[in-house]
């Protein structure tokens, strides 16, 4: 591996499904030096440590494991001429493209003239749940359950609880299964798995019990996990169990963006992008699940082709800036980009997630002028895209996107 | 687990129960005094009790009780602590504090705390005019009535100095026993002979240093007690670095007669912390997180510093202050018996612990416990874990960063795997690296973490996971 240089075109922070594919495209479209810089040993991100899950259908075409799927990413980005740097931690960032960058041979500050911020997510951890009770170890996000056991054969506990009911819980189920652990069961705030047909069938199919409508009260155990409270409709009870696991609500990785000097969506909790992918500082752009938790592998690899593309054409010609802001309102938890440049090639949808479940009518009003009106049934945990195609050429001004019940 | 051979039999000068801040203090004073110490702690790592979790303040003792105890050992080990931190490699931030009435009453009670303050010698508190206050922390909520500045007022990290402080014994001759409770004892009048569940100690002194088991280490050594514990719970939120330009001093409210009330402050290592609350629990070693009163201390927090409405909460902890029936501290000299109890160290002892230890040595010598002073002790440095000093991830030849939230490298975690006062817990080893202290808590690097400890912490990380190890599938009971 060559060392890192000082100075490049592109540098894209993180070297997962959005990065890599960021990194072919912006090479393909004519980008010159252009580095990916890995904070862990290796490239290919979150799919990296899933053993089992569906990847690549999008993407290769075919079904492939996380691992074989991360390592084709990365070969397809060297081969495209990026290069990959791993070991190597973005520390802070700076106005213009500066970047304070650790390596293990000591620290040193990089100049790009564009940097993508391709973190990813990550899921919400047992503090910023508040959950209650002690603080015992055997308290695992899925995330950290997966690199235990698909990456170092290790077997944290055996009769652990799943606590959430989205696609990655029942990822989790069968990483216990791979691992032969046996879960007691499974907890969830909702009645129902949210996790599409058909993951939610799961648990009765391995025979562990699902508790809907049921919250983690307190974790008990000194050393270890001996058991938690649940608070279900029946009132709370008792369980004993040896680990939690916490599964999904997942948030950006925006440490970088936070700490840093760009604007940050409350909403979405990752950087203000426009439908370039371009953040509130023009050298900085953002891709894959940066902006959001969560979506797919193969959504956050298209994600990360299209904003390579814009980067390329920014470096090679200038983008235009774009010409209208958006708005979210009514049942609405969050619109995305906020910014938007007709015409552009780079996010192709308007992104939207409603804050609560309901039947409503979704309206899209340009400076006042219905453009859109329909009726939809959404549901927090599943996108909802408006194609950008639909808005006029040249359009300019304030686009107001508004769920509301009922209509 | 094995148990270790008996511990020699030449007896130690004193042996000191209880490896919290206090009881690393203590070993650290007799051991540079002179005196042979062993230091028993009953968890498998030290600083496992009160001392994990305060609010890292080092106080002036400015709202102390005037002439009391505490009053004196916060002020001695305030001057220690600066006089001994740089050779140590120890932080301090110089953030000064804020003493803030929210309310009519609460201002009509700050020209008594003035007072106060001048009275225990710290003479350069400065009222602060509304507009003045608002000058120095644009973050505020609104409704402030009045305030007064307390520029002495000090963040320290709370971990790093009590294991500077054990480091410093151990590396000048002192012995550490973890997962050493004390069973039994018996004084024949020359010795104390203690059995520990770790094996035999004899000792000339017996220092009780045991924290919410104060009063229940005095009977086992004496059969009596003076004072009863009741540990009072403090709960903390702690929010992402993000939140630490919030504020730049450490906001107090007026204090009520229980409680120094809920702080707001930034911490060594560039987070932002609120908390504690105050709860009286019968329950000595359990300190239970309540989801609802965390809630309500990010009310409190947002009501103070409105900028921290939305930001990501990095950490919560529950702490148990020792306290007792009594305000002030409970050290007592057992005539005759070769003992001190250091007890009812309620909420300053992080600021006290080296005044303590020197006025606990004072009393030793006037029992009789002399020793010469080691001529020229070891003064170990400390790792930089704050943005203070350069870090170990800027150094070359770190190994790399394990734990990207707080920057934790390779060498680093070895260093606290191994060394003087090696880790033998998770939790002990992230109160002396920081590793999985941040935002994500574990979600990148539990992982590579599990590797790198597997076989060497007396507690594993995971379960039975310690797979390669010949462990027998057990860990250590405790």
């Amino acid at each position: 591996m060559t060392d890192l240089r000082p100075l490049c075109d592109l540098a894209i922070i993180g070297a997962g499904p959005a990065g890599l594919s960021a990194a072919v495209a912006a090479r393909a479209a004519g980008a010159g030096h252009v580095v990916v810089l890995e904070r862990e040993a290796e490239p290919g991100g979150i799919p990296r440590h899933c053993g089992h899950s569906p990847y690549g259908m999008r993407e290769f075409r075919r079904v492939m494991g996380g691992r074989a799927y991360a390592a084709r990413l990365a070969a397809e980005a060297r081969a495209a001429g990026a290069e990959i740097h791993c070991e190597t931690s973005v520390i802070a960032i700076h106005p213009g493209g500066r970047l304070l960058v650790s390596t293990p041979k000591g620290a040193m500050e990089i100049g790009a003239r564009r940097v993508l911020l391709a973190t990813g997510c990550r899921e919400t951890s047992r503090a910023a749940r508040l959950i209650g009770g002690e603080k015992p170890g055997g308290i695992l996000n899925t995330g950290a359950l997966q690199g235990l056991v698909y990456l170092q054969g290790i077997t944290p506990f055996r009769r652990p609880l799943i606590v959430g009911s989205e696609l990655v819980a029942f990822s989790a189920l069968l990483t216990c299964r791979h691992a032969g652990m046996r879960p007691v069961g499974m907890a969830a705030p909702e009645a129902r798995p949210l996790a599409r047909w058909p993951a939610g069938l799961l648990p009765r199919l391995m025979g562990v019990p699902f508790w809907g409508r049921t919250r983690i009260a307190a974790i008990h155990g000194h050393d270890r996990v001996t058991g938690v409270t649940l608070e279900g409709p029946d009132g709370p009870r008792d369980l004993a169990c040896d680990g939690v696991i916490l599964s999904g609500r997942f948030r950006p990785e925006n440490a970088l963006a936070l700490t840093g000097h760009l604007e940050i969506d409350p909403a979405t909790r990752g950087p203000v992008v426009d439908s370039d992918g371009r953040c509130s500082d023009p050298a900085y752009f953002a891709a894959g699940n940066a902006l959001r938790g969560v979506e797919t592998a193969g959504w956050c690899w298209a994600e990360g082709r299209r904003i390579g593309v814009a980067i390329a054409a920014d470096l090679a010609r200038g983008l235009p800036s774009p010409t209208l802001t958006v708005a979210a309102e009514g049942a609405l938890a969050y619109a995305l980009p906020a910014r938007i440049r007709p015409g552009s090639d780079g996010l192709p949808d308007l992104q939207l997630r409603a804050a609560r479940p309901l039947r409503g009518r979704l309206t899209l009003t340009l400076d006042g002028t219905e453009i859109l009106s329909r009726t939809i049934s959404a549901r927090p945990e599943r996108r909802i895209t408006l194609p950008l195609s639909i808005l006029p050429a040249g359009a300019s001004g304030r686009l107001v996107v508004r769920l509301e019940e009922g209509g | 687990m094995t148990r270790p051979a008996p511990v020699a039999d030449s007896p130690f000068d004193a042996a000191i129960i209880g490896g919290g801040v206090i009881g690393c203090a203590l070993a650290r004073r007799f051991t540079l005094e002179g005196a042979r110490v062993v230091l028993i702690e009953r968890a498998a790592d030290v600083l496992d009790g009160a001392s994990k979790g305060n609010s890292a303040i080092l106080h002036t003792g400015f709202d102390a009780p005037p002439g009391s105890l505490e009053l004196a050992c916060v002020q001695a080990g305030y001057r220690e602590y600066l006089d001994i931190h740089e050779s140590l490699n120890l932080p301090l931030i110089r953030s000064g504090a804020m003493v803030i009435a929210w309310t009519e009453d609460e201002a009509t009670a700050l020209p008594d705390l003035i007072a106060q303050a001048r009275e225990n010698g710290v003479d350069d508190v400065e009222p602060l005019t509304v507009a003045g206050v608002r000058a120095l922390e644009a973050g505020l909520g609104p409704g402030v009535r009045a305030a007064f500045r307390v520029p002495g007022e000090y963040l320290v990290d709370p971990w790093s100095a009590p294991h500077a402080y054990l480091r410093q014994a151990v590396e000048n001759g002192a012995r550490l026993m973890t997962s050493a409770a004390l069973l039994s004892a018996e004084y024949d009048g020359a010795a104390w002979h203690l059995d520990t569940a770790r094996g035999p100690v004899r000792a000339r002194f017996a220092i009780n240093a045991a924290g919410n088991f104060g009063d229940l280490v005095d009977e086992i050594l004496h059969g009596r007690r003076d004072f009863t514990l009741r540990p009072r719970k403090g709960q903390f939120v702690v929010y992402d670095k993000a939140a630490a330009r919030l504020a730049g001093h450490i906001l107090l409210p007026v204090p009520s007669k229980i409680t120094k009330g809920i702080v707001v402050c930034r911490t060594a290592f560039g987070n932002l912390i609120v908390g504690p609350t105050a709860e009286d629990q019968d329950d000595r070693a359990r300190a239970e997180l309540v989801p609802e009163t965390l809630a309500a201390l990010m009310r409190r927090g947002e009501e103070i510093l409105p900028g921290l409405k939305g930001m990501e909460v990095t950490a919560t902890y529950a702490g148990l202050r020792p306290a007792t029936e009594f305000k002030d501290y409970q050290i007592r000299a057992h005539d005759g018996r070769a003992a001190i109890t250091v007890g009812g160290i309620r909420s300053t002892g992080l600021s006290s612990a080296l005044g303590t230890a020197r006025h606990v040595w004072g009393l030793a010598q006037g029992m009789g416990l002399a020793g010469r002073p080691v001529a020229a002790p070891v003064v170990p440095r400390m790792p930089a874990l704050t943005d203070e000093g350069t870090r170990d991830w800027q150094c070359p030849g770190n190994g790399g960063i394990v734990c990207h939230c707080e920057m934790v490298t390779r060498r680093e975690i070895e260093a606290a795997l191994s060394g003087p006062i090696p880790a033998q817990t998770l939790a002990g080893l992230k109160r002396r690296t920081r590793v999985t202290m941040g935002r994500c808590q574990g979600f990148y690097c539990s992982a590579e973490l599990a590797r790198i400890t597997a076989g060497r912490l007396a507690v594993p990380m995971t379960g039975d996971a310690d797979i390669g190890s010949e462990t027998g599938g057990g860990h250590a009971d405790d």
